[in-house]
């Protein structure tokens, strides 16, 4: 790792103060990426400042219909939350599948969302669930805010502070797990709102990103239920293909995890 | 430079290091507790993992100044004087260990998951599928896990055991 100067900001405005005042700044949050691509040198910040024991960013909520993550909750903390688990049960099970233990520990929602790797879980869950992305600045949707590989956005020195999710009627999430890696080969949330919309994404599947499926949304939309997506093609085309998986073989894993999440959502 | 102050195994300490340190190499280059090991440096492996606030993390994905004010325990910390951790002598009896090089990372993570496991009441019972997929994150290319998994649940019952005498 080149060097670097760390900084533990104790709120968020003082987080955002320092990143001004520095010249090539990047937020550490759990640092279960940022850390291993420093460690690669294929990041040399000057400055990291420390997210993660801001107090006012770590938490789980729920009101009503709303269920709230402050950004630098950790995913253990999210899978094992009773109010996470009662509110969204599909959004604590994609945290309790994200990494390895130690990872999970660590690593929190901002973060991940903040990075937005094309094989990452949150961005499915939130993207499914039309959640909000709350910053210091300004609430972005999820429609909004995920903008391609690595892309997000956020602006320069912009803070995610929470992300809000509307309690849907009926969610699911299923994931092919990379054995190694643990990041989504392919991934599907589902979602179905209290007013009746279907929202299907995918990760881990196409070169954008996480992206949605409108096809399985509307075949959903007439009939929620599994073999509803029998007859859905989805096209290879767009979609990533490594020594892992063809884009013919994720495009297939897009229904049958389709599938699986509408199947666990009931 | 900044100086990192923490406890590490029930001791208070002050250590200063360049901000870029990782904690593993605050432990075994600044306090020379070298049980605690490299092994991908990827975060993968768990050869690294210690607890922080009772919490088994990896001490390779952390820096050191994240640390501050933390209290860790590493391999070192666990067995009271002569008498080993039932993890450790559970290990040694089951022969969960062949080369030792990820034995420190599997026990330190194997006592986070008994501990999860045991406070969740009666019902916590530890099993052999639960145990395989909370020791992902422990990677060992000597045995094929099967002692580790034995060991694992031997020890679970003897924390039990130990847990109901305190």
């Amino acid at each position: 790792m080149y060097q670097t100067t760390y900084h533990r900001a104790s709120s968020v405005d003082e987080a955002a103060s320092l990143f001004g005042k520095s010249s090539e700044a990047k937020f550490l949050a759990g640092g279960q990426t940022l850390l291993p691509v420093m460690k690669q040198r294929l990041a040399s910040p000057s400055d990291v400042i420390d997210l993660g024991k801001i107090k006012d960013m770590i938490g789980v909520e729920a009101s009503g219909d709303t269920l709230t993550i402050k950004a630098a909750t950790p995913h253990y903390d999210v899978a094992t939350s009773d109010a996470a688990k009662k509110a969204i049960p599909a959004l604590a099970y994609l945290a309790s599948l994200i990494g390895d233990p130690a990872v999970r520990y660590r690593g929190t929602i901002g973060g991940s969302i903040a990075n937005n790797d094309p094989a990452a879980d949150y961005p499915a869950g939130l993207l499914a669930l039309g959640a909000t992305v709350k910053t210091n600045k300004r609430s972005i949707t999820a429609d909004d805010f995920f903008k391609g590989l690595f892309t997000t956005a956020l602006e320069d020195g912009e803070i995610i502070t929470a992300v809000s999710f509307p309690v849907p009627a009926k969610a699911g999430y299923a994931k092919m797990r990379h054995p190694a890696s643990r990041f989504a080969l392919t991934a599907v949330f589902v979602a179905q709102t209290k007013s009746g919309e279907i929202r299907v994404a995918a990760t881990g599947a196409s070169q954008s990103g996480v992206v949605r499926v409108p096809a399985i949304e509307a075949a959903l939309k007439a009939n929620w239920s599994p073999s509803a997506i029998d007859g859905v093609t989805i096209s290879a085309s767009g979609l990533l293909s490594d020594i892992h998986g063809t884009s013919e073989y994720r495009a297939n894993l897009i229904k049958v995890m389709a599938q699986r999440a509408v199947a666990a959502a009931g | 430079m900044s100086t990192v102050k923490l406890t590490v195994n029930g001791k208070a300490v002050a250590v200063d290091v360049e901000d870029r340190t990782l904690l593993v190499h605050l432990l075994r280059d600044h306090l020379n507790l070298t049980g605690t090991h490299v092994g991908c440096d990827t975060s993968q492996c768990g050869a690294c993992v210690v607890h922080m606030d009772g919490r088994a993390v990896k001490s390779c994905t952390m820096l050191a100044g994240q640390a501050d004010g933390a209290s860790i325990t590493t391999i070192e910390g666990i067995a009271k004087g002569d008498e080993l951790h039932p993890m450790q002598a559970a290990f040694r009896d089951n022969h969960g260990l062949q080369c030792g090089y990820c034995t420190p990372g599997m026990i330190m993570s194997a006592i986070d998951i008994v501990h999860r496991h045991n406070s969740q009441g009666a019902g916590g019972q530890l099993d052999e599928a639960t145990v395989r997929q909370e020791l992902e994150g422990n990677i060992c290319r000597c045995t094929g896990y099967h002692n580790i998994v034995k060991a694992v649940l031997d020890a679970a019952g003897r924390m039990k055991v130990a847990q109901a005498a305190e």
